[in-house]
């Protein structure tokens, strides 16, 4: 915790700010979450950054709540809910606003021309998020191993994903990772 | 999507049932988001199609697709945003409230749980073993996204597409850039890119 401000607002500008410029959601934001969080601000080391990532997967809801996790450990509940509105209400604002002015305007081909050139920077970013939590996750070959097994499974099958966490954490709780 | 949207395009002409219902009132909207919510493991959105679109009627498949899209291509939380889209839709800003709320406000208080937990027990070996295991198997969910995102590019053999993928992804994944400055220059580039491709395609 920085003593210079009160946490809960260096919170709520941090991750209002962020979900402005998080295109292609929350897993896009990873690395800039993880950049802030532990270079930045050193709210949390690299470990338990992977631990928040891993429970944040573990519980139902979207994705984004992982700043629900990084504001509690800042600022206990305040922080979680102040972390947690910021990065959620100024982009749902401008999802209302702009949802209404849309529908008043359909016929724009620029909407889906704007849509198509940000896919393929929602995959990189996706992608670096992958790489910086892996980097975090896999200290063992025989973590990576599990990881690789687990993107082939969720890759070629329809198993449920909490399957696949919950194998891990068995294996990770028999020792084997 | 691809796997029941083959039947629902086969069924719609014929069959009536899959006109859409009355509009939800502000507290079905409540509930029927904290369902969806709770229930998506990995991720709300094959969950709030589900429920939007199979079990209540309130929008057809194609009407949820372009909602959907429009909230893909605004930054932020995507599910977040098609909560305050979709329950606004309806009822105004009230029922946008209330659907936000109903998606973000009880698995947010189990995270919160979860995190008092953590920060007290986070440090017991045998935890810490386990999450080290849930972590692996949570970042190869991650990849197998990525890789399922990138499948439409590498059949269509998009190289412009890939290439700023890639710069992208090494921008941010090795060379640890700030977001803000490689989306100040990525999503410029990206768009000016993907409008000459379409012009010479046209051409």
């Amino acid at each position: 915790m920085n003593g210079d401000a009160n946490p809960v607002w260096t919170l709520v500008w941090t991750f209002g700010l962020m979900s402005l410029f998080a295109v292609g959601g929350a897993n896009a934001a990873i690395p800039e979450m993880h950049r802030i969080a532990v270079d930045v601000r050193h709210w949390m080391t690299d470990r338990e950054f992977a631990d928040i990532y891993a429970i944040s997967q573990l519980s139902p809801g979207p994705n984004v709540l992982i700043v629900t996790l990084i504001g509690y450990s800042v600022a206990g509940f305040g922080g979680a809910l102040a972390a947690t509105l910021a990065m959620c209400v100024p982009t749902a604002a401008l999802a209302y606003v702009v949802s209404r002015w849309l529908t008043r305007s359909r016929q724009s081909r620029w909407p889906a021309l704007i849509q198509a050139s940000l896919v393929p920077l929602s995959i990189g970013l996706m992608g670096a998020s992958a790489l910086i939590v892996a980097q975090a996750a896999d200290r063992t070959w025989a973590a990576v191993l599990a990881t690789v097994a687990a993107a082939v499974l969720a890759a070629s099958t329809r198993l449920n994903p909490l399957w696949l966490l919950m194998v891990g954490g068995f294996l990770g709780f028999a020792g084997v990772i | 999507m691809p796997p029941d949207s083959p039947p629902a395009a086969v069924a719609a002409p014929a069959i009536p049932a899959l006109t859409v219902q009355p509009p939800p009132s502000v507290f079905a909207l409540f509930f029927a988001f904290a369902k969806m919510s709770l229930a998506g493991f990995g991720g709300v959105l094959a969950f709030a199609r589900r429920g939007i679109v199979e079990q209540h009627r309130w929008m057809t498949a194609d009407e949820f697709n372009e909602t959907f899209a429009l909230c893909h291509f605004l930054p932020g939380p995507n599910i977040v945003n098609l909560s305050v889209v979709f329950g606004s839709r309806f009822r105004g800003i009230v029922g946008g409230i209330a659907a936000f709320a109903g998606l973000v406000g009880p698995p947010m208080l189990l995270m919160t749980a979860l995190a008092a937990l953590y920060m007290r027990y986070g440090d017991i070996d045998a935890l810490r073993r386990i999450l080290a295991g849930v972590s692996c198997g949570a970042v190869g969910l991650l990849i197998s996204a990525v890789f399922k995102m990138m499948l439409p590019l590498l059949r269509r053999r998009d190289a412009a597409a890939l290439a700023v993928m890639a710069v992208v992804f090494v921008a941010i994944g090795v060379a640890r850039l700030p977001l803000q400055a490689v989306l100040l220059v990525a999503v410029p580039a990206s768009i000016a890119i993907t409008y000459v491709m379409r012009w010479r395609g046209a051409a």
